[in-house]
């Protein structure tokens, strides 16, 4: 590395240090300018079973981050990279944690314009408490909100890890995930589910995008982000000459389970309460992950003459990607058409689209993740049901007008907008960021370290030693 | 003196043991090895990328007996051994000029 680099990156730690001490001092200098509490304290209406739903969920989507991908992706590398690819997830969840904390709920979530809320807002949380905020969820605190979705940005930047596993320096790693959930992550958020997004569909939009868990805001911007990381970034060396097989499936079928466990967090929990919404939005995640599952299984089994077992968990996941975005405003039977619809779709992608292109996604982020969840926003246009989620009947005003976002023509392509401009957002700024992290301190490890592997490499460790 | 390598299926191994015990052969040294002959290797597919898998799984089996005993053992090997498909691995035997045993410093025949 560079004398310039070096300093370059002392100087963003000292930047950061200088960031956390003068937030803990506004928050010290806030709480002594406190106000008495009002004599007449006036009882938030908490209702506890939602708020006890929406913090179990808050603790299943973590849990999908890790053990859930840990796993998952652990397993599919080969055994000299295991411990980075695991270190890839964990470490999410201490830095992401903080840059949420000190201003990324409020880029996300605060009082904004169609783009992106104010970071100073709630700067270190600042009036994130017990009190509902009514136009997010008006029966549970503040603070649980907050939380559920901070576990959603941990997971999305952790997901895109995969297309890079095996050959990405770790500083470069650390720099990327920072650098983008802060310019795509944050504000796509924003956009989607903050008030006054452009695309929320609920809360003051302008186009009214139906995204109920995460399709765009997760799926497909790491998705497509990870798609332009992998060409970016290159091949891993060898690629696809030498054999990279996975080094230990049981490791990933654990973490696949896990993750299907976990989605009912992630999309049920996404109703913010525990009604009628979160149990058929448990029920659409749960019947689209058995059909991709199926529809998987068999289209291997009937292409390449045997059903895989790794097949099998990829069917799940591709299934629970897919119908993320469509979990709150479908049937049963139109999830388990979308479900049997991703299986097959996302296992051409991950076998044809990739080998037509060439290009390294190692674990195939973008074929399941980018491919499934673009399927299931366009597929939930035309079967966005207002009897299974009647605000969509009631809620999006036009010109002062109450118009209908259930399926249709019209709704396919406010999906379509959607989805374009998650990945234009995604495509740009993940390039953007990739040259600018590539000019500072280099994306890639050299030959030596990437044929050593990145656990001996970059951490100083063996996962398996004996 | 000779010294007899087998090159067996892994699963043929207790067959294998016990024949030579039979034969009051009683002593073996057995290492997990891979490679291939003329059964050709097989394919893996991991979500849709194929790969072709050249060296198999082996065990070899090493054991060194005076040379009244090598007939014999050689033969109880083959039956053993033998499933008469392809990949059932093969036999070779070697000269041995000599053997200590350590614990008492025995030697030739009366060693091994």
């Amino acid at each position: 590395m560079t004398t310039s680099a070096r300093i370059g990156c002392r100087l963003l730690s000292v930047c950061w240090l200088l960031v956390l001490i003068i937030g803990l001092g506004n928050t010290a200098v806030a709480a002594a300018q406190l106000e008495p509490a009002p004599t007449t304290n006036s009882v938030a209406p908490i209702n506890s079973g939602d708020n006890a739903w929406l913090l179990a969920s808050t603790a299943l989507v973590l849990m999908m981050t890790a053990p859930g991908l840990v796993l998952f992706y652990g397993g599919l590398v080969r055994s000299k990279n295991v411990l980075s690819t695991m270190m890839h997830s964990l470490i999410l969840m201490a830095v992401i944690s903080t840059l949420w904390m000190v201003f990324g709920y409020s880029v996300a979530f605060g009082s904004g314009n169609a783009f992106f809320g104010n970071p100073l807002t709630h700067l270190f949380l600042k009036g994130v408490g017990g009190t509902p905020n009514p136009a997010y969820a008006a029966t549970v605190p503040a603070e649980s909100f907050m939380l559920f979705q901070m576990m959603f940005a941990i997971i999305t930047p952790a997901l895109i890890s995969g297309a890079v596993a095996e050959r990405v320096r770790f500083k470069a790693y650390l720099l990327f995930i920072v650098l983008w959930t802060t310019v795509v992550y944050l504000p796509l958020c924003h956009m989607m589910w903050g008030q006054g997004g452009l695309f929320n569909w609920a809360i003051g939009g302008k186009i009214p995008v139906l995204d109920f868990a995460g399709g765009t805001v997760v799926h497909i911007s790491s998705g497509v982000s990870a798609l332009v990381f992998a060409l970016v970034i290159g091949k891993r060396s060898g690629f696809p000459r030498e054999p990279m097989m996975p080094h230990n499936v049981v490791l990933s079928l654990i973490g696949a389970g896990l993750l299907w466990v976990g989605w009912f967090g992630f999309n049920a929990g996404s109703a913010l309460n525990a009604g009628a919404l979160a149990t058929s939005a448990f029920a659409a995640t749960h019947f689209s992950a058995a059909a991709a599952a199926l529809s998987w299984t068999c289209a291997e089994w009937y292409l390449k003459g045997k059903p895989s077992v790794l097949g099998a968990a990829s069917g799940m996941v591709a299934g629970l990607a897919t119908i993320t975005p469509a979990s709150g405003f479908v049937s049963v039977p139109a999830a388990f058409g979308i479900g049997l619809v991703a299986g097959v779709v996302c296992y051409l992608a991950v076998t044809k689209l990739k080998a037509a292109f060439g290009y390294d996604d190692s674990l195939d982020v973008f074929g399941v993740h980018g491919v499934g969840s673009t399927v299931g926003m366009l597929m939930l246009g035309f079967l966005a049901s207002a009897e299974v989620n009647p605000l969509i009947g009631t809620t999006f005003q036009k010109n002062g007008v109450v118009v209908s976002l259930a399926g249709g023509m019209h709704q396919f392509w406010n999906q379509l907008a959607g989805v374009g401009a998650t990945v234009a957002l995604a495509a740009i700024a993940t390039f953007l960021i990739l040259k600018l992290v590539d000019a500072s301190v280099g994306l890639r490890v050299d030959q030596e370290d990437e044929s050593a592997g990145l656990d001996l490499s970059q951490h100083g460790e063996r996962a398996y030693n004996e | 003196m000779k010294k007899i390598e087998a090159i067996i299926k892994p699963f043929k191994l207790n067959e294998v043991k016990e024949a030579l015990n039979e034969l009051d052969i009683r002593g073996m040294t057995v290492t997990e090895v891979k490679g291939f002959g003329r059964q050709k290797g097989h394919t893996e597919i991991y979500r849709g990328s194929e790969y072709t898998i050249d060296f198999l799984p082996k065990l070899k089996i090493e054991t060194v007996l005076p040379d009244a005993q090598v007939e014999a053992a050689i033969e109880a090997i083959i039956n053993a051994a033998k499933t008469g498909k392809i990949g059932d691995g093969k036999v070779f035997i070697s000269t041995v000029d000599d053997a200590r045993r350590i614990r008492t410093g025995e030697q030739g025949d009366s060693a091994v």
